[in-house]
């Protein structure tokens, strides 16, 4: 393991420029392809590549923007990309053969936390407002609430339910929809109707009343609130401060095929995470991700985006949550297991798949932590890769639940509002 | 070979390649061939069509609204994306190159699906290519406008005939080791400030 000595940090600049050649031999060209889909929180990635963090690993991170997440499973699969910005629950369903081209993929490193956010249309919340009261700064629950007494009259009167639109079948953005209807008492599979949305047509998707609602990446959340046409209900922070939002996700293969390069890459990320969290670094930041090759949106929604400094509503009420994205701090890389086995619970809890100690297994085997390790060292202790989630006071779930990985079918039966039986696991769903 | 015909549905944006795609299938044989331009509606179409194949180009944002029309319904009974056979992986990256997608209904026979895959995918090629054709030909037509603008800016300006324009606007390219065209492009901009 000589070469792991010059990856350690601060160590390898020197170490560096020697040993390169070698590896270069033996792992084939440092060109990283690396997939993305235009969201703010693929800031680490285009970070890495655009303010030298990359470069200085010995890195060439080649970003190429795509359109779909579908399309960035199967360009990742079919190695057109070595590896790709995620949804944190695309590895888990690929482990479990869920969707329609489950290939091995796993996750040495998370891009960060929050982000996400749920805006309805400025005419439902009208409704909501008339139904229950509402002043205007109430909480993501007391909204979900309001919500549910809106569908109890639109289901007396006979009205069309709301449609509601969010990112990809195995996305946060689908359970945290789910999470938070379900929070308000609203069953989001018989109350409302669920259809997907590609990010970038959401706040047309909203003007144009084709739907009623969606959760989204930043900036589209902002993007539809300041053209007056969305209020913003609920922050991704509301929910559960700490839940899994994008990755970057690799092959095995691959991993296993060049392991210094993903050292390096890991590394080159871990830099540029650090410096996205630095406040004083977020202009730059905005300046980058505007850009037409990357998120392309106006630079000032993305500064307040990233400062998460929000006009929730056409009349320009600000709501500022504190730490709406975290790139770096508090672990928010590292590619804890427990939030694997809780996106699991969440697939059992909404019937993509059943429990069973199998898919357990294969859920907790597409987060990595040992490669987050190996190239960053032996912190956080392995013990607590499967640690209780939500009980810490700033960092509990909407509805007050506990997270245990130890008893997932437990922690899905409490629950009011689930599919009653989930299919059972089954490979030949493959 | 008495198999059921194959329903074949299309789903691309750009007309002119779905239309050329479709008359592929169909010389093929293909006769239930279905071709959509937009996603609205998509689900009840698929109901009614109940497609063993489905191409897509995979520049369609849609992809991921049919990704979840999967998970939730068997309208298309378990469809897998892509391809028939993982280990065929040159064509597998043909069709990516290509930038085309498929969706196959689980349990058809690699040998009925693979010449339609290989059939978009070339065709998918050659429009390709015919666009890369068509904008290298109007490019070609805007530079040679160009060069004739600025070569009657100069005759008129400085009282020359067309070859001492021509000759000038080459001499100043090779001086400074730009391309005629961005000389004459200067030109016509430099004319376009100061006339008038």
């Amino acid at each position: 393991m000589k070469a792991r000595d010059d990856l350690s940090p601060g160590g390898h600049a020197a170490g560096g420029a020697v040993a390169a050649p070698e590896r270069v031999r033996s792992e084939g060209a440092r060109v990283v392809r690396a997939g993305f889909i235009p969201l703010v929180d693929a800031s680490v990635l285009i970070a890495a590549a655009e303010f030298g963090f990359a470069a200085r690993e010995g890195i060439a991170l080649d970003l190429v923007r795509d359109v779909s997440w579908a399309n960035v499973r199967d360009r990742l699969a079919f190695r057109q990309f070595d590896v790709a910005h995620m949804l944190s629950p695309m590895p888990v369903a690929a482990a479990l053969g869920l969707g329609s081209n489950p290939s091995p993929t796993i996750t040495p490193f998370s891009l960060g936390r929050g982000g996400n956010a749920i805006t309805l249309s400025t005419r439902l919340y009208a409704r909501m407002q008339a139904e229950a009261d509402l002043a205007g700064g109430e909480t993501a629950l007391a909204n979900a609430e309001a919500l549910a007494k809106v569908i109890v009259r639109m289901k007396r009167d006979g009205e069309a339910l709301p449609t509601f639109g969010m990112t990809y079948p195995f996305s946060s953005h689908n359970y945290e929809l789910r999470y938070w209807l379900a929070a308000g008492g609203i069953d989001p599979d018989t109350d409302v109707r669920l259809i997907v949305v590609p990010p970038p047509l959401t706040s047309d998707a909203l003007a144009a009343g084709a739907i009623d609602g969606f959760c989204v990446g930043a900036p589209w959340n902002m993007v539809a609130s300041e053209r007056g046409v969305g209020r913003i209900v609920a922050a991704k922070q509301d929910l559960w401060p700490s839940a899994p939002e994008k990755v970057m996700a690799t092959r095995p293969e691959w991993a296993d095929s060049h392991p210094e390069t993903l050292s390096r890459l890991i590394v080159a990320l871990d830099a540029a995470a650090r410096w996205c969290d630095q406040p004083e670094n977020r202009d730059a930041l905005a300046d980058a991700l505007a850009d037409a090759r990357y998120v392309a949106a106006p630079v000032d929604i993305i500064r307040r985006v990233l400062r998460g400094e929000f006009t929730v509503d056409p009349q320009g009420s600000q709501r500022v949550i504190d730490n709406y994205f975290i790139f770096h701090n508090n672990l928010a890389n590292y590619p804890r297991p427990s939030k694997a086995l809780w996106i699991y619970s969440q697939m059992i809890r909404w019937g993509q798949i059943g429990h069973s100690a199998e898919g357990e297994r294969l859920a907790s085997s597409a987060y990595r932590p040992d490669l987050y390790r190996a190239a960053l060292g032996p912190l956080p202790d392995p013990a607590d890769d499967r640690r209780i989630e939500g009980a810490v006071a700033g960092d509990t779930f909407i509805d007050g639940h506990v997270f245990d990985p130890s008893g997932i079918p437990a922690y899905v039966a409490g629950f009011p509002i689930r599919v009653a039986d989930a299919a059972p696991l089954s490979r030949d769903d493959i | 070979m008495s198999a059921k015909p194959l329903s074949i549905l299309v789903i691309d944006e750009n007309h002119i390649r779905a239309s050329i795609i479709e008359t592929g299938l169909r010389e093929a044989g293909h006769e239930h061939v279905t071709v959509l331009h937009e996603i609205v509606g998509l689900a009840r179409q698929i109901e009614v069509i109940v497609p063993d194949v489905i191409v897509i180009d995979i520049e369609n944002p849609n992809r991921d609204m049919m990704e979840h029309l999967f998970q939730l319904t068997r309208a298309v009974s378990r469809p897998i994306a892509m391809f028939v056979d993982r280990s065929d992986t040159a064509s597998i990256e043909a069709a990516v190159e290509a930038g085309v997608s498929a969706y196959i209904v689980d349990g058809l026979k690699k040998e009925r699906v693979k010449p339609i895959l290989d059939m978009a995918v070339s065709r998918f090629n050659a429009f390709s290519r015919l666009q890369r054709e068509l904008a290298d030909a109007k490019s070609a037509l805007e530079e040679r406008k160009i060069i004739e603008r600025a070569k009657g800016i100069l005759m008129q300006m400085r009282q020359i005939s067309e070859e001492e324009a021509f000759t000038m606007l080459r001499q100043t390219a090779m001086n400074e080791k730009k391309k005629l065209t961005d000389i004459a492009q200067s030109v016509v901009t430099a004319a376009g400030l100061l006339m008038r």
